[in-house]
């Protein structure tokens, strides 16, 4: 399956080249040339071939001096270097003489580095972190993010007009108190009393002689300076000090909350508690309160030990990953046991109308499935729903509240998505056997069943197992469905998390990471996601190695 | 109010950085404009707006709100020289956008939201407190009371929506006050044949819908968190499971399935919305939301006050739209300016309540939309009512306490044990 496929994505490149030879009769054959895939020489290039490749790598250039720009004005030094070596080694590639397989190869691997490898490793890095909620940034953010939530206005403080002058380059506020005096100070030089100043229409001091008076656009321009000017209204400290957040009204605020880069603690002005680096990105008092903002950490195999002993979670874990593989094999069972049914019935040659009886069975392939499970999940509804309504006279049963029902109708409803699609495979499959295989075999005296099982079936093994495998590691992970039809509920008793008797181990990795709940755990999350990806690619891994062996039985 | 000491280090680098762009981008107008001084010095001249990185600021804002912003944002643009850049995001994933793109710097400077999301943005670090100094008192207390956070405003108020009962006039004329007086009329009208259901609210069949049933419980004189000094919802302090709330679960397995059948699990909120349209209940508890459409479908609707099930006033969650400042704004200073001074005006206030239909924060604009008496009775409502809490341990909460009640509403569980259950659950999920 995945063979092909990635070849098949080698992307727009090479599709040009190849298209560029074809009119042109067989090429001259040279090293690099497969036999049967007709490769003109390099060495000749038609200067047709030579425009459209100058002109694409031109392109894919240009795009990627955009993007090292930006990547430069936003700092981001390590992809910067990766995405400079990428863009060189294209142009290597493409430049060169010969080397056709790389020439084919590197818009596919491009791809398959960006869009898997590095969410992989991405997701390998968060599940070693405690990114969540809480633990967002680093810990320098988090310091400044507490600070700016430690100011607090002086309670019953007035509000000042402030105007913002210069000298020399140094900027200084000028406030006008409430009861008309007028004041101004900056960051270096304490509050003092202005007699000669000018006012305004207002009453509002605007400028003072031998000072500039800066205008809006000249605040915007100045606006980190004079953000962090911070005039102490006296000696007393607890009077707090004034600042301004807009350039054009200044109140004074006090700091809750004082931090020490010296001892790197935080210190409560009112309670004297200490706040200290818990080790666990958070700063936290020695009788363990913490401070709302934390950042994020390494924290190593936590999350994965976590997942296995957090009681509210191993429980309910264990039962959930056991529900994933029944879901996942039941369905592939299910939806490859109707389609075969039905491919086998439709493929008789007597059948009338089998066209249409084709359509209808592929419609539901045709609906996106979270659209389906939310339709669904209205038909199944007790009292209002279709199905108890109309097909069961009235009757009220709980078809998504009751932890079997609700399985049995997640199976259901996934049975109808995906039927069509196991239709398809084996309609296809079917019609690809040698029909002398059937006559042959009933020359011999096997009846229908016996031809089906002995000859039908291990042929279409052959070809539809891998898809069998892949239905299955689809399925493993068909969020769609439950999140859409059950939501994951009906929930567990034994746990204190949102989790029930249909979730899978995807829809507790959404639910765990999107904090349905107790906030956005994405280092678990990504942790548990891990443990799927383990889980998926070994029996994947399993399962083709005995597909292999199916196709050796038959050779 | 940023600090000189650590919150400089990050923005600067920051301001560098929108400044070499700048002027690169400079460089490369002067080739042909001629002006050959792109510079990042703080000369007091106009170029300086440009060499801070502040002609734009970026806001985040959904596209229902959109099209109110514009004229505010031309206004600004006109009066200051700086642009607002508004952003059309999804409503659905915005807040966490939100969390996961200010820390990196690429976030918006603004956005706007509910007011429940403040505690979340205040864990994480990504929002700045906006001090709006004597204009606050120009907000119904109620919406200054939402955007405050551990003592600190943190967002610039514009709407306030909260539930009212629904009265269809053609099947009831009159208004009463409690909850039984409405169980009563309801009844009423279905034993004459008029119509299905006594009372209609949406709830849904796998997880509850505590938010509607709230002001049942309140009047009951149960809430879900204390309060503490600053009168802010106490974490600490989860109320919920107080005997108050017993009796609360008890009333609901008395209206439920094993009881008089009042309220309906099956009945969703959109079969609610439908079943009222088509004129089978007298009553339906919803929001101004709701409305229009009902009109449309032609139901002359009044909008009553909330019933009381027991003797306290009967208080509904209020939900309070606002502007939310970055904590990592490079624009800090003129996004504030913005903020305090433009949308607080009434005429960005009028517009935003012409455009979304939700009743304004701002009195003034306020008792200009209850010209309307829907608007006029829902807000008198939302001053009765209370804040929904905006701490993060709220989160917590939802799930656990619509199954329960979902539970006592299907006559499957004991009120008085597994109500005070939910409690200890939600407690030990919170650490509280």
């Amino acid at each position: 399956m995945r063979v092909p496929e990635s070849t098949n994505d080698a992307g727009p490149v090479p599709r040009v080249k190849s298209g560029t030879n074809s009119p042109d009769g067989p090429a001259t054959k040279n090293g690099s040339g497969k036999p049967g895939l007709p490769k003109r020489s390099h060495g000749v290039e038609s200067l047709k071939s030579t425009m459209v490749k100058v002109v694409l790598l031109g392109l894919v250039d240009a795009f990627a001096v955009f993007v090292m720009i930006t990547l430069f004005l936003s700092e981001s030094w390590t992809i910067l270097v990766i995405a400079a070596v990428v863009t060189l080694l294209i142009n290597w590639i493409y430049l060169r003489k010969g080397g056709l397989p790389a020439k084919y190869l590197a818009p596919g691997v491009f791809f398959l580095v960006v869009f898997q490898v590095f969410v992989v490793l991405y997701s390998g890095y968060i599940a070693f972190t405690n990114y969540g909620d809480g633990h967002n940034s680093t810990k320098a953010d988090a310091i400044s993010a507490i600070q700016i939530t430690a100011q607090k206005r002086v309670p019953d403080s007035p509000s000042f007009k402030t105007s913002v002058l210069k000298q020399n380059d140094e900027l200084f506020l000028l406030f006008t108190n409430p009861d008309g005096t007028v004041t101004m100070g900056s960051s270096t030089r304490p509050l003092s009393t202005v007699t000669d100043a000018t006012l305004d229409g207002t009453g509002k001091a605007v400028s003072v002689p031998g000072y500039d008076t800066l205008n809006f656009a000249q605040i915007v321009a100045n606006q980190n300076d004079i953000l962090s000017i911070s005039v102490p209204v006296s000696e007393d400290a607890a009077q707090g000090s004034l600042r301004t957040a807009d350039g054009s009204t200044a109140y004074a605020f006090k700091p809750s909350m004082v931090f020490d880069k010296a001892t790197d603690t935080f210190t409560d002005v009112e309670t004297g508690t200490t706040f200290t680096d818990n080790g666990e990105g958070a700063f936290a008092s020695a009788d363990g309160e913490r401070l709302a903002t934390g950042w994020k950490i390494n924290v190593g195999f936590d999350n994965f030990v976590r997942a296995f002993t957090d009681p509210n979670l191993r429980a309910p874990l264990l039962n959930v990953i056991a529900w994933t593989f029944m879901f996942a094999i039941a369905s592939v069972i299910l939806t490859f046991g109707l389609g075969l049914f039905l491919a086998i019935t439709f493929n008789r040659d007597d059948l009338r109308g089998k066209k249409i009886y084709r359509v209808l069975m592929i419609l539901p392939y045709a609906f996106p499935a979270f659209l389906s499970g939310l339709v669904w999940s209205g038909i199944l509804n007790p009292q209002f729903g279709w199905l108890n309504q109309t097909l069961l006279g009235g009757a009220e049963i709980g078809w998504l509240t009751d932890p079997i029902l609700a399985k049995i109708s997640v199976l259901v409803v996934n049975l109808w998505l995906g039927f069509p699609y196991m239709f398809l495979v084996c309609t296809g499959a079917l019609q690809s056997l040698p029909a002398e295989l059937d006559e042959a075999a009933r020359m011999d005296g096997a009846g229908a069943w016996r031809v089906f099982r002995s000859i039908k079936l291990p042929l279409l093994l052959v070809s539809i197992a891998p898809l069998l495998i892949a239905s299955f590691a689809f399925n493993f992970n068909n969020f769609n469905v439950i999140y859409m039809l059950t939501g994951g509920g009906p929930r567990f008793e034994d746990t204190t998390r949102d989790i029930g008797s249909t979730d899978i181990l995807i829809t507790l990795v959404y639910k765990v990471a999107f904090g349905q709940g107790t906030g956005r755990d994405y280092g678990l999350a990504s942790a548990l996601a891990i443990v799927i990806f383990i889980i998926v690619a070994t029996v994947s891994a399993v399962s083709f190695k005995q597909t292999k062996a199916l196709e050796e039985v038959n050779r | 109010m940023k600090l000189p000491n650590t919150s400089a280090t990050p923005v600067s680098r920051r301001v560098f950085a929108v400044g070499a762009l700048s002027a690169v981008g400079a460089l490369a107008l002067s080739a042909c404009g001629g002006d050959t001084k792109p510079t990042t010095s703080a000369s007091p001249t106009t170029s300086d707006l440009a060499a801070g990185g502040a002609t734009t600021i970026t806001m985040w804002v959904d596209a229902e709100r959109s099209p109110a912003l514009k004229d505010i944002a031309a206004k600004f643009k006109a009066d200051t020289g700086i642009e607002v850049k508004l952003v059309i995001k999804d409503f659905a994933a915005v807040r966490d956008d939100f969390i996961t793109q200010v820390p990196t710097g690429k976030g918006p400077d603004l956005i706007v939201g509910p007011h429940d999301w403040v505690g979340k943005f205040v864990q994480n670090g990504v929002i700045a407190p906006v001090e709006l100094g004597d204009k606050t008192s120009a907000f119904s207390k109620t919406s200054i009371k939402a955007m405050t956070f551990n003592g600190s405003t943190y967002g610039v108020p514009y709407s306030v929506e909260n539930i009212a009962l629904l009265r269809n006039t053609d099947l009831l004329p009159a208004a009463v006050t409690t909850f039984d007086e409405v169980i009563a009329a309801g009844k009423g009208v279905v034993d004459s044949g008029k119509a299905q259901y006594a009372f209609l609210v949406g709830l849904d069949p796998k997880q509850g819908d505590p938010y509607h049933l709230y002001p049942l419980q309140t009047s009951m004189g149960s809430a879900v968190f204390g309060l503490d000094a600053d009168g802010g919802y106490d974490p600490k302090q989860l109320i919920l499971g107080e005997p108050a709330g017993v009796e609360f679960a008890k009333k609901l397995v008395e209206w439920g399935d094993t009881g008089s059948k009042v309220l309906n699990s099956n009945i969703t909120g959109d079969i609610a919305k439908e079943e009222f349209k088509n004129g089978k209940s007298p009553y339906f508890l919803t929001g101004p939301w709701n409305v229009p459409d009902l009109q449309k479908a032609g139901i002359k609707v009044a909008v009553d006050p909330l019933p009381t099930a027991g003797d306290k006033p009967a208080q509904p969650f209020v939900g309070v739209n606002g502007f939310f400042i970055s904590a990592k704004s490079a624009n800090a200073l003129a996004t504030t300016e913005f903020v305090t001074n433009y949308l607080t005006t009434e005429a960005a206030q009028d517009s935003m309540f012409t455009a979304g239909g939700r009743p304004p924060a701002l009195t003034a604009s306020f008792e200009k939309a209850s010209s309307d008496p829907i608007v006029a009775a829902f807000g008198k409502i939302g001053d009765n009512g209370v804040p929904m809490p905006a701490i993060p341990e709220m989160d917590a909460v939802w799930n656990d306490w619509g199954a329960t009640e979902l539970d006592m509403i299907k006559g499957k569980g004991d009120p008085a044990t597994d109500w005070p259950k939910m409690a200890e659950t939600i407690k030990s999920k919170i650490g509280a």
